[in-house]
């Protein structure tokens, strides 16, 4: 899955689950976390969601602000990882 | 001025008074109320609370309400009977046990629990967990930890799904326990007297329609700290005042930080007090003993907490004004 895959998945996921509208703006490098969107059990869901439709498994180590608290975030994090199974 | 670990010491005698007029002013005048039930779980809030109700409005005006369960730890109950004793108050005890069952509560949290343990079942006991934000910028994913029948610990990160239904499930607890506040202050003319501190209500540490709902809520505006020191001064045993404030509603013992707060209660509140009174979190590190980094992580987590949980704060909302209530609403409360 390339990283532009991941990112439109991504958009579209939180855009269905958590903003419910077209219309709201939601760009790549917005915080999910800081705005609201992503809340606690927004969370689990995304994690859920990025578990399964990538098939990866995150290790507890991984599950930080850092790796998740935007779309272009996740989307680096999910390939840099992936690739890094992959060898 | 420097802050300080005893911003949070009140004058005693001041604020009980202040609380004993405000519990008499709201409970006899505008709720119009004889007296108040209150909930007492064996915890410091409740027996702070039974103590003011009994200081405002008579002992016998006030009811304390027992309501264990399957997985209420034993000293729940003595200890609420010790704090009757001592505060002269009538009690009542209601093993809500068979109402759980019958709601399908058990059931629900079993199933829950399974999406997480399939081999989930007698002789197990479980808790929710949060991992620690004080040790890096970690998300608020919960777990799921489980001591088994032969006492090997288990914890798995749980799904959205597990975590939800198990939640709702043992929400059940919270709001069978309200119904049964309100059956008896219907019964008697009382009104329901809620029991949240300031950081339970301000981070939205409660069930809506179950401890979050009263008709009162007279220590709501005091923090941990200065909840236990009014207690303390209105004599609530010793025994109470020292142990540790427990969830007390998973069947394995969990503390309130385990599962909601990142901090324990002492240093939890003067972080909320820093970050209410615009303190820079530099300063209150080293009363709290933790760096200016994991200080605004704290900050971080109580602003999320308090913004993903105002919808628990609202009322039913409607899609148009009914411009008679809500003016009369605002008359009461401004």
């Amino acid at each position: 899955m390339t990283q532009e895959e991941v990112r439109t998945r991504v958009h579209q996921f939180i855009r269905k689950n958590f903003l419910f509208d077209e219309k709201t703006p939601l760009t790549d490098d917005q915080s999910l976390l800081g705005s609201g969107v992503v809340d606690s059990t927004g969370i689990l869901e995304l994690i859920s969601f990025l578990e399964e439709t990538c098939r990866v498994k995150f290790e507890d180590n991984e599950l930080v602000a850092d790796n998740f608290d935007t779309i272009a975030r996740i989307a680096g994090f999910i390939t840099a990882k992936l690739s890094r199974e992959k060898v | 001025m420097q802050f300080q670990e005893d911003v949070l010491r009140l004058d005693a005698e001041e604020e009980i008074a202040a609380i004993r007029a405000g519990i008499r002013d709201t409970v006899l005048k505008t709720l119009r109320r004889k007296g108040a039930v209150v909930s007492v779980s064996g915890g410091i809030d409740s027996a702070l609370c039974a103590a003011v109700c009994a200081h405002a409005l008579g002992g016998e005006n006030v009811l304390a309400l027992f309501s264990p369960e399957r997985d209420s730890s034993p000293d729940s109950l003595r200890l609420g009977r010790l704090l009757v004793e001592k505060l002269g108050i009538p009690s009542h005890t209601e093993d809500i046990a068979p109402i759980l069952e019958a709601s399908g509560c058990y059931a629900y949290q079993r199933e829950a629990v399974r999406m997480v343990f399939a081999e989930y079942g007698e002789g197990w006991k479980f808790k929710i967990t949060l991992p620690s934000i004080i040790e890096g910028d970690r998300l608020n994913v919960s777990r799921l930890t489980a001591r088994t029948p032969s006492g090997e610990f288990r914890s798995e990160r749980m799904t959205a799904q597990a975590y939800l239904q198990l939640v709702a499930a043992t929400n059940f607890k919270q709001r069978t326990r309200k119904m049964l506040d309100y059956f008896h202050a219907d019964r008697l003319n009382f009104a329901v007297c809620g029991t949240p501190n300031r950081l339970e209500y301000d981070q939205g540490f409660f069930v809506k329609g179950g401890d979050g709902l009263a008709d009162f809520k007279p220590i709501a505006h005091l923090y941990k700290t200065q909840v236990f020191q009014l207690a303390r001064a209105l004599g609530v045993p010793d025994e109470i005042c020292d142990r540790t404030p427990t969830t007390d509603t998973f069947s394995l013992p969990q503390t309130q930080e385990e599962f909601y707060f990142a901090l324990p209660y002492a240093k939890m509140d003067l972080c909320l007090y820093g970050r209410n009174n615009g303190v820079p979190a530099a300063e209150v590190a080293p009363v709290v003993g933790l760096t200016p980094e994991q200080v605004e992580r704290v900050y971080k987590d109580i602003d999320v907490k308090r913004r993903t949980t105002r919808p628990l704060h609202l009322p039913a909302l409607l899609v148009k004004d009914v411009h008679e209530i809500s003016e009369m609403k605002k008359a009461v409360v401004g």
